[in-house]
């Protein structure tokens, strides 16, 4: 037992992400995600918008279209996914001087175009252009997995098809009692303490991967384990979605007072 | 404002109905359309708020730094305006798409806020010549539903009101440095003074008459519109034991703005100014009770936080 403490120290460094408990920093399980809350339809104006908080990440989504498409991104085969990944400049701890337009939004929009285009079914609007703009107002870890998330339900809301719910999660890896014991949906202060973090975006319904993402090292042994934990957190997300989405759905029956004759 | 198409019947539908004091949601041209306010719902902000005016959507949060003061101005603190027009609200806000609306109204805080009776900026002061706290004010526009302008100045005034700035001690140590000491608990912090904080009223001009709180169907159809920023009155933010005692308060203008290729004449204008300053003391009244209503319910634990799950 002595020898594998040493060995688990050797390969965790940093602080302790599981108590003696099997507890997290933020008294969570290892299994357990944060608390999923979300409205669909929030605003108006667009064709389709939703808000989700997973603990204090709070994300805004807004899709517009399919419309037609600018002449420069036209394609004759598919419909253009245009994203666009914003921080507000207040999101984070320390202020940010750009809400968007630097490296890491980027990314994240061409990340978002990814994982959206393969759940949207987009053979149906060629020469069109579906616009999803995302606007996190508050960022504690795992921001892209609820952009991926209110996506998701501001393009049911907007009734554009698709395939199936695209759900994102995040794990990463710990040590409990030298066993190994991924963890689901990290939060910021436990991706700030270096561990892996490995994101998936996946569609659950049909078991597919649509985009998936790693940081830091990881020995292969135990990536089939992470990897697992963070498609139960898929899983478990499009649970909530699907029930959010019903819920809407029901209320907007009943609750319709709006007439369009 | 943005992408909104109307046709020549119904403009000249609003324009008779302004003319004849009626407008196509009911109200007389001197009516607000329902708002709702929230405060403290960014948790890593120092104070925010969020509101909404009908379709309009604001959300402010106000950070602080701790920076050097201006050395023309040693004794007082900085404030920076920043306004994000999100690609949520229309898709032509997208990339720097928004910029030129952004600019433009983050100016015009800043113009109203410039006065010292506007907004006191010596409460920013740590140590003279040193050490001031800097405010930035950060506006997000999640949607336009017309009349930006006056939504911006509510919720701006409404996250400095929720704004807490912790006590900091300072002091002079040897080679001109200067030593701050910070508590460790959060609550030993001070309320900012926001009584006097301007709030904007924009004017419409539609065809000879002026209408506060325009939709963004009527801005469409104004030519040009006037901006008012006046000062606020503190009785309505304090909670002052003698009432009496206070000076006598009286509206100040902090900015005025016209923006449209239309004109005026000075008589209207003149009128449109008046207009303004009485809508804006009626706003102030109803902006500043309703936060000490929060607050106090904040206070007493009573408080509900909606957010955006409403």
């Amino acid at each position: 037992m002595a020898t594998l403490r040493v060995m688990d120290s050797f390969l965790m460094p940093g602080p302790d992400l599981l108590s003696s408990q099997g507890l997290r920093l933020d008294g969570r399980r290892p299994n357990e995600l944060r608390r999923i809350r979300c409205k669909l339809g929030v605003f108006t104006q667009p064709d389709g918008s939703a808000y989700l908080e997973q603990g204090n990440t709070k994300v805004l989504a807004a899709v517009y279209g399919p419309h037609q498409a600018s002449k420069s991104k036209s394609s004759t085969e598919a419909v253009v996914v245009n994203c666009q990944y914003s921080m507000a400049t207040f999101s984070t701890g320390e202020r940010k001087n750009r809400p968007r337009g630097d490296r890491k939004s980027l990314e994240m929009s061409l990340h978002l175009r990814q994982a959206l285009t393969a759940a949207i079914k987009t053979e149906l609007y060629p020469r069109s252009q579906i616009d999803i703009y995302i606007e996190v107002l508050q960022a504690d870890g795992g921001a892209y997995c609820a952009s991926v998330n209110a996506a998701t339900l501001a393009l049911v809301d907007a009734g554009v098809p698709l395939r199936a719910y695209v759900c994102a999660c995040t794990a990463s890896m710990a040590w409990h009692g030298g066993s190994p014991a991924p963890l689901l949906d990290v939060g910021h202060v436990e991706e700030a303490a270096g561990g892996v973090v490995l994101t998936v975006a996946s569609l659950p319904s049909t078991g597919s991967i649509a985009l998936l993402e790693m940081s830091h090292r990881l020995h292969s042994d135990y990536f089939e384990n992470v990897l697992s934990r963070a498609l139960q957190g898929c899983r478990d997300i499009e649970v909530i979605l699907d029930k959010a989405v019903r819920d809407h759905l029901a209320e907007g029956w009943t609750k319709q007072d709006v007439v369009t004759v | 404002m943005a992408g909104i198409l109307l046709s020549h019947t119904e403009k000249v539908y609003i324009t008779h109905g302004v003319k004849n004091e009626y407008r196509s949601d009911g109200r007389s041209n001197i009516d607000y359309r329902p708002m709702e306010l929230e405060t403290d719902v960014v948790s890593h902000a120092s104070g925010s708020a969020r509101l909404r005016l009908a379709n309009t959507d604001i959300l402010v949060g106000v950070k602080t730094e701790i920076d050097v003061p201006k050395p023309d101005k040693p004794g007082l603190g900085k404030i920076e305006f920043f306004v994000d027009c999100s690609a949520n609200a229309t898709p032509e806000f997208e990339g720097r798409g928004g910029e030129q609306l952004a600019n433009s109204i983050s100016n015009i805080m800043l113009r109203a806020y410039q006065s010292a009776q506007a907004f006191n900026l010596k409460q920013l002061c740590i140590f003279e010549g040193k050490q001031c706290w800097k405010l930035y004010i950060d506006i997000l526009i999640l949607e336009c539903g017309g009349n930006l302008c006056d939504a911006v100045s509510l919720a701006v005034k409404a996250a400095l009101f929720n704004t807490r700035i912790p006590f900091v001690k300072a002091a002079l140590m040897d080679g001109g440095n200067v030593d701050l000491q910070l508590s460790d608990d959060p609550f030993d912090s001070k309320w900012l003074d926001v009584g006097s904080a301007p709030l904007l009223v924009t004017l419409c001009r539609i065809g000879e008459k002026c209408v506060v709180d325009p939709t963004a169907e009527e801005e469409s159809c104004s030519l040009v519109s006037l901006i008012v920023g006046v000062t606020g009155n503190p009785k309505y933010y304090n909670d002052y034991e003698d009432e009496e005692e206070l000076p006598a308060f009286e509206a100040k203008c902090s900015v005025i703005s016209m923006h449209g290729p239309g004109s005026v004449s000075p008589q209207n204008l003149r009128d449109a100014i008046n207009q303004g300053i009485i809508a804006a003391v009626c706003l102030d009244e109803a902006l500043g009770k309703t936060l000490f209503r929060e607050r106090r319910d904040t206070e007493q634990f009573k408080r509900h936080s909606y957010g955006f799950l409403k």
